[in-house]
């Protein structure tokens, strides 16, 4: 295969389960100069040292189809370092309101909808301000306060542990949740312009 | 906080900007991709590009157009025009679209909206509404305000709301063009209903009027184009006075 002569250092493998366009996030790994290839397959895992779950839509729809793709038990045993984007992110948690779903339950936090819980409008969507937990390596050189895109309905939950950045929208909610090498950003961070472009070099790094 | 956003709007023929731009940097006036991409580094929020190409063959030049865009900008776009049927979403957002703005489509038939918020999610959809005041009342125009419809413009946009929209794009037909600011009182009518994000657009001439829409109408975000395009008001400059006026922007 093409990527098995390269060297595979900071390849960045892409699960590939049909959740959502993956155009934007293959468009900012361009821009930022980091490689990449798609995981189809169990065996396409060992190919890379670092692992993107994308996602958009419906998170208990994503589960299935992340089922479906037979690499669950894959994705759970990993422990190179995953960042989860958007809905990729809230997989990683136990459990979604959305679809009523259990899901990978990698950090032990839950997945809630704004609705009935804040007054603002839902989606929360547009650029808010995030709080990075102090020492998170996902966050180095993004300093607190800084911008970054969500479009979202559900949200997880803040936690003292397991929050590596937090947002408000109404109510406190992790913008960012980090467990050993298991990462997730609520935000699109190919969409946030320098800031989420600083934050996949910073994970390409880990 | 979540930030007002500030949305530059690009009309786009045949793959290129139609109303002139005078950016003393730009190699390229009419390219969209050099315009959007300039925009992003001043600190727009987001684009929005409204494609009149008229005929299907051109479209491609658009989902070109989109691809390329998508490639080079890092921060969010809608594309609107032309969007008739399911497929045409579709493409738009292979292309790397993060949202489409429908009009006149979802007026002919709304169940458009219904299907196009269950197949990519209510944030991909925005439903932009051109209204013009008329014999005591707000109605929906079409065909870029020319033509009157019966339907009432608050009805409409409470109907496109709970159909599945994410956002709405509401152009005061009255006030485009005129420079004498947004309609902010019929804004804040329409957004005391409603509870999904209002996007003011028409009548944009000042930085003032940008403080005025959103201090007096509290819509989500702001859209102008000609303003922007003939450099009248920079957006760093326009940041930087919200900011001062206790305004939440990035």
């Amino acid at each position: 295969m093409h990527y098995s002569l390269r060297n595979t250092n900071n390849m960045i493998g892409i699960v590939n389960y049909g959740a959502g366009n993956i155009f934007s996030l293959t468009a900012a790994l361009d821009r930022v100069g980091l490689l990449y290839g798609m995981i189809n397959e169990e065996q396409d895992f060992h190919r890379y040292d670092h692992i993107i779950i994308p996602g958009v839509g419906h998170a208990g729809a994503a589960m299935q189809k992340l089922k479906e793709s037979g690499l669950v038990d894959h994705i759970v045993a990993l422990k190179k370092p995953v960042l989860g984007i958007c809905v990729g992110m809230q997989l990683l948690t136990a459990y979604s309101e959305e679809g009523n779903a259990n899901l990978l339950d990698l950090i032990p936090l839950n997945t809630l909808h704004f609705d009935q819980r804040i007054e603002g409008k839902v989606p929360h969507m547009g650029w808010n301000s995030i709080s990075p937990s102090g020492d998170s390596p996902l966050f180095h050189n993004i300093p607190d306060g800084s911008y970054v895109y969500f479009v979202h309905s559900y949200f997880i939950e803040s936690d003292p542990v397991f929050s590596a950045a937090q947002c408000h929208y109404g109510i406190d909610f992790s913008a960012a949740i980090q467990r050993d090498n298991f990462f997730g950003v609520q935000f699109h961070p190919e969409k946030s312009g320098k800031v989420g472009e600083q934050l996949l070099l910073n994970f390409a790094k880990l | 906080m979540l930030a007002k956003r500030i949305i530059p709007c690009l009309d786009v023929k045949d793959g290129r900007t139609v109303k002139g731009v005078n950016f003393v940097d730009l190699r390229d006036a009419g390219d969209p991709v050099e315009l959007a991409w300039q925009y992003s580094q001043q600190g727009a929020d987001e684009l929005v590009f409204l494609d009149i190409t008229a005929t299907h063959e051109k479209r491609k030049t658009t989902i070109e157009l989109v691809k390329a865009v998508a490639r080079q900008v890092n921060i969010p776009f809608t594309i609107g025009g032309g969007i008739n049927e399911l497929r045409d979403a579709e493409i738009l957002l292979n292309a790397g679209a993060d949202k489409i703005s429908i009009n006149s489509a979802a007026v002919r038939r709304p169940e458009l909206i219904n299907e196009l918020a269950s197949a990519f999610g209510r944030q991909f959809v925005v439903i932009a509404v051109d209204t013009r005041y008329v014999d005591g009342g707000n109605f929906v125009h079409l065909r870029g305000g020319r033509d009157k419809t019966e339907i009432d413009t608050a009805t409409w946009i409470r109907e496109a709301e709970d159909r599945g929209a994410g956002e709405i794009l509401l152009t005061s037909m009255d006030h485009d063009g005129t420079k004498n600011g947004f309609d902010n009182g019929f804004l804040k009518t329409i957004n005391d209903q409603i509870h999904i994000p209002l996007i003011a657009s028409g009548g944009a001439g000042s930085v003032q009027h940008f403080v005025d829409t959103f201090q007096q109408a509290n819509v989500d975000a702001a859209l102008a184009a000609s303003v922007f395009h003939y450099g009248e008001i920079l957006i760093p400059n326009l940041k930087r006075v919200l900011y001062e006026e206790g305004i939440v922007v990035r």
